[in-house]
């Protein structure tokens, strides 16, 4: 039996089929993925993602501790709400996990992957030496994603005057705290939305409520979807200790300035870059029916072989699309090996759907 | 709970399998289009492929995984079922009436009779 979250009955209440991710038994679908997904992208849905970690930065020296963690510079959060996007790399320049951080009264919040939670501490805590920090994971929370273009105004009506304000005020990557619910416009699909995080005794009734007015809840088979659509990394298929953000479309994430900032990785990274970065993520589309798989072999004439990280069916396209690591220079077409036979594909800009449109 | 239509025999891989005059039917289970999830792509045989009894004999793929289908008997192909790679889903909508393929058996009642009648299929899958 794997880790339960807050919701674990209400899931199989309402009829949840279970999948083990990483080690917690999730809700795959609640009947059909591919409804669910649609379901998202038109009206909204909410998740349980309350397998997700949330870590509380505080302490005199948490920002100068966090601009040697993490590739991306927390000193860009200007004010107390704004978010960033991170990777924590090692020495390597690999990837040990990828992040939200917001800039809170308190400090910092950090809310990291599922699978990785207790790495992720292991690793902070090793690298605390030397800094006023203290790190408070809070497993007492859980984590509710509303996601899709109606989330925030059905949601602002469902809750306290003052936390529709903050819901109809929040600018995309921005959270704040409401009483005890922490507040975000944030998400992993590709639409507008929200990411709640609230005490877990809270969770349930709060979940209902929104089931109660016909917000369909939605498994993790459908953020995968949605997130693939979206050209969104997931840590262990696109990335992972094996690949530095640089080949991973997160070179964005990286700041490079100032150049006097030590952050775990730095070396390895400007080494890689000196040499040349060898490969991307690109998108691939198949045209003929079939469906795209991870690990499956890549091949582009006279540049290469890669390889596809992420690949399903995409229920939006209503075809195949996939994410692929394959060499820098690239192409616009190429072939993908299926049992045996290769079929031709597009190589497209990862992103296929943003805010309910096909951009492929 | 999944359907179970008493007149079909079931391979342990969850197939099924139908005498239609001189053919056998191939198709999955209720219990098996459920695990799979939504399917969005079936890889069919060719027809005149030759067959042994539980041989993989095509592909069902959900927006999950692929899943390779097995033939429950020996023979030749003779009919597949085109209509389901316009419509995959009717393997989710109506298991028992979208057939997959149509053999030509060799050896029908002896295959046949190795396959699990349903109440051994739902035995075998726990209902």
């Amino acid at each position: 039996m794997g880790q339960r979250t807050p919701l674990f009955d209400l899931h199989l209440a309402l009829g949840a089929k279970l999948v083990d991710f990483g080690g917690w038994d999730m809700p795959l679908h609640y009947g059909s993925q591919v409804e669910e997904h649609h379901q998202v992208r038109r009206d909204c849905g909410i998740f349980d993602v309350s397998h997700m970690h949330v870590i509380d930065v505080s302490g005199s020296q948490a920002k100068p501790w966090l601009q040697h963690l993490l590739a991306n510079d927390v000193g860009r959060l200007q004010h107390t709400g704004r978010a960033l996007y991170s990777a924590m790399l090692d020495t390597q320049g690999g990837i040990v996990d990828d992040m939200i951080v917001y800039l809170t009264e308190q400090g910092y919040r950090l809310v990291v992957n599922a699978a990785t939670g207790a790495k992720d501490l292991a690793w902070m805590n090793a690298h605390l030496s030397g800094f006023d920090v203290h790190l408070t994971h809070r497993a007492e929370l859980a984590m509710l994603a509303i996601q899709g273009p109606h989330a925030r105004q059905k949601i602002g009506e469902l809750v306290t005057q003052a936390r529709a304000e903050l819901i109809h005020t929040l600018r995309p990557f921005e959270g704040q705290q409401e009483g005890d619910w922490f507040i975000a416009r944030t998400g992993y699909t590709g639409e507008d939305g929200l990411e709640i995080i609230l005490p877990a005794e809270q969770a349930c009734s709060f979940f209902n409520d929104m089931v109660g007015a016909g917000i369909s809840p939605i498994g993790l088979g459908a953020r995968d979807t949605l997130r693939l659509e979206a050209g969104m990394n997931l840590y262990g298929q696109e990335i992972d200790e094996q690949v530095s953000p640089l080949i991973s479309n997160m070179g964005w994430t990286v700041a490079w300035k100032p150049e006097d900032r030590d952050f775990i990785g730095r070396a390895a990274l400007e080494a890689e870059r000196t040499k040349g970065i060898a490969s991307k993520l690109v998108g691939l589309v198949l045209e003929e029916r079939g469906v795209l798989r991870a690990h499956q072999v890549v091949r582009i004439a006279e540049v290469g072989e890669g390889e596809i990280t992420s690949g399903s069916f995409s229920p939006t396209l209503s075809k195949s699309i996939a994410l692929a690591r394959v060499p820098m220079a690239t192409a616009d077409r190429a072939e993908v090996e299926i049992r045996g036979k290769w079929y031709p594909v597009r190589v497209v800009q990862p992103t296929f759907v943003r805010h309910g449109k096909a951009l492929i | 709970m999944s359907t179970i239509p008493a007149e079909l025999r079931f391979a342990e891989s969850h197939e099924w399998a139908k005498q239609e005059g001189d053919l056998i039917v191939v198709g999955i289970s209720d219990h098996a289009q459920e695990a799979l999830g939504d399917v969005v792509f079936v890889e069919l045989p060719e027809i005149g492929k030759v067959f042994v009894a539980g041989d993989a004999a095509g592909v069902v793929e959900s927006v999950k995984a692929a899943s390779d289908i097995y033939s429950p008997v020996a023979g030749e192909v003779v009919e597949v079922n085109e209509s389901l790679g316009e419509t995959p889903e009717e393997l989710n909508n109506s298991p028992y009436s979208s057939w997959i393929f149509k053999v030509k058996p060799s050896n029908a009642d002896g295959d046949l009779a190795k396959l699990l009648d349903a109440d051994a299929y739902k035995a075998a899958i726990g209902e």
